[in-house]
């Protein structure tokens, strides 16, 4: 657990001292969904329709752009030979990894979405519910990204291959992310939507530990 | 004669298809140093991540007391310190933080940094980030991490890589009172570490 939280606060450490890379992840986020109603023109119909999909759709493109430093950071300074040489579980690093991932990406892009929503011309309502989702389904995100950013290390071009690997994997958390809000929208329930998010990000935590730790272990041999 | 604390029988590595090294055996007992050498290319650095459990070797055991390491490999984790050929620091956090966040990822208190950095001269260097620090400089971190960790036994890849004079002494000074106080180290090196030890010469 000592060392959990240490790699964790290390990770976290780290950002703080370079505030600029996830400035540009957050300010790629905005200026990527900016750009729809620029590019759609002001009808507010159309744009409100498709806010939830746009910025779920940015929110996931920006958790990849960050992605492709999580562990090649540690794989190209030899950090990475320590956290595999530690006495206690790789997967709990991984765990910590994607959490301080999470941190910095999943919960400032929750709570930046819903201020952008307004520009779309959102309900506060369905603003709300765009935050919810968001909480509850970008950690998915940067676990099975996690995954992802471990199987690429070492490897050509990585981001690109990343984002391959990475993004049908997101597709459910998208799907039902985005989905809430047009749920809502239509007067439906949205707690199915809301459930089945948690349930993605849950099976992420269980199995993408496990799978994470072993890319990671194939990649130090 | 009691049987060595680390004993190494018949190792075999490959990467790809190419055979590394074979049925390497050996046996080191507390107190003593290894020194591998040999060309480039002859499965040093191999051998020591294979020791590390970084590699998993084809064939052979690895024993510590008697008992096969891959039986735990977290314990084995706790036993070592490594050093490899990359520094292993992170340039944005400074000397002290590098060695004491090493030290907590270990599970270790890092209640020794002090000595540690008094070890390798590292005092007045503390409170820079890696990232501004020369090579050597570098180096000597490193080696202040290795010193830190309190482990019986140390994995070194190239210790001297980049070290001054001083530094080198230092490091030959910290070695001594590691085996002196029954530790262990094995270390891939080209040129001569300066203390007593035995020596495996790989072949290419």
């Amino acid at each position: 657990m000592i060392g959990f939280l240490s790699l964790l606060r290390r990770d976290l450490r780290l950002v703080w001292r370079r505030p600029g890379d996830v400035g540009v992840v957050l300010a790629f986020f905005v200026v990527a969904v900016v750009l729809f109603p620029l590019g759609i023109g002001p009808e507010t119909n159309v744009l409100t329709r498709i806010a939830a999909g746009v910025l779920w759709c940015a929110a996931l493109f920006a958790a990849l752009l960050s992605l492709e430093r999580l562990f090649a950071a540690d794989y190209e300074d030899g950090t990475l030979d320590l956290l595999l040489l530690a006495p206690w579980p790789l997967e709990l690093a991984a765990l910590a990894k994607c959490g301080a991932h999470w941190i910095v990406t999943g919960l400032p892009l929750s709570l930046l979405a819903p201020l952008l929503g307004v520009a779309f011309g959102l309900e506060p309502e369905s603003l709300f519910i765009l935050f919810v989702t968001l909480l509850v389904g970008t950690p998915a995100l940067s676990l099975t990204g996690g995954l992802a950013a471990a199987l690429t290390l070492g490897a050509r071009k990585s981001g690109a291959l990343l984002a391959l690997l990475a993004l049908p994997l997101c597709v459910p958390t998208l799907i039902f992310g985005a989905g809430a809000v047009e749920a809502l929208a239509m007067g439906e329930g949205i707690v199915t939507h809301v459930a089945i998010l948690a349930a993605l990000a849950l099976v992420a935590l269980a199995t993408m530990p496990w799978a994470i730790a072993a890319a990671l272990r194939q990649a130090g041999e | 004669m009691a049987s060595p604390l680390l004993e190494v029988t018949d190792l075999a590595c490959r990467r790809g298809s190419r055979p590394v090294f074979d049925r390497l055996s050996f046996g080191l007992g507390g107190g003593e140093l290894l020194a591998l050498t040999g060309r480039n290319g002859s499965g040093k650095t191999t051998l020591l991540r294979a020791l590390a459990g970084l590699v998993r070797p084809d064939a052979g055991t690895i024993r510590w007391q008697g008992e096969d390491v891959a039986g735990d490999p977290d314990t084995w984790r706790g036993r070592l310190a490594w050093l490899g050929h990359l520094d292993g620091l992170k340039g944005d956090l400074t000397v002290a933080e590098n060695l004491e966040t090493a030290e907590r990822l270990r599970g270790g208190d890092a209640a020794r940094l002090d000595s540690a950095l008094v070890a390798f001269d590292l005092g007045p260097l503390a409170a820079r980030p890696v990232r501004t620090l020369s090579a050597g400089q570098r180096r000597r971190t490193a080696l202040a991490r290795v010193v830190l960790a309190a482990a019986p036994l140390w994995l070194l890849d190239e210790p001297l890589n980049a070290l001054d004079a001083p530094a080198q002494a230092a490091f030959r000074s910290a070695l001594q009172k590691h085996l002196e106080g029954g530790g262990l180290a094995i270390a891939a090196t080209h040129a001569a570490l300066g203390v007593v030890g035995r020596t495996l010469e790989l072949a290419a």
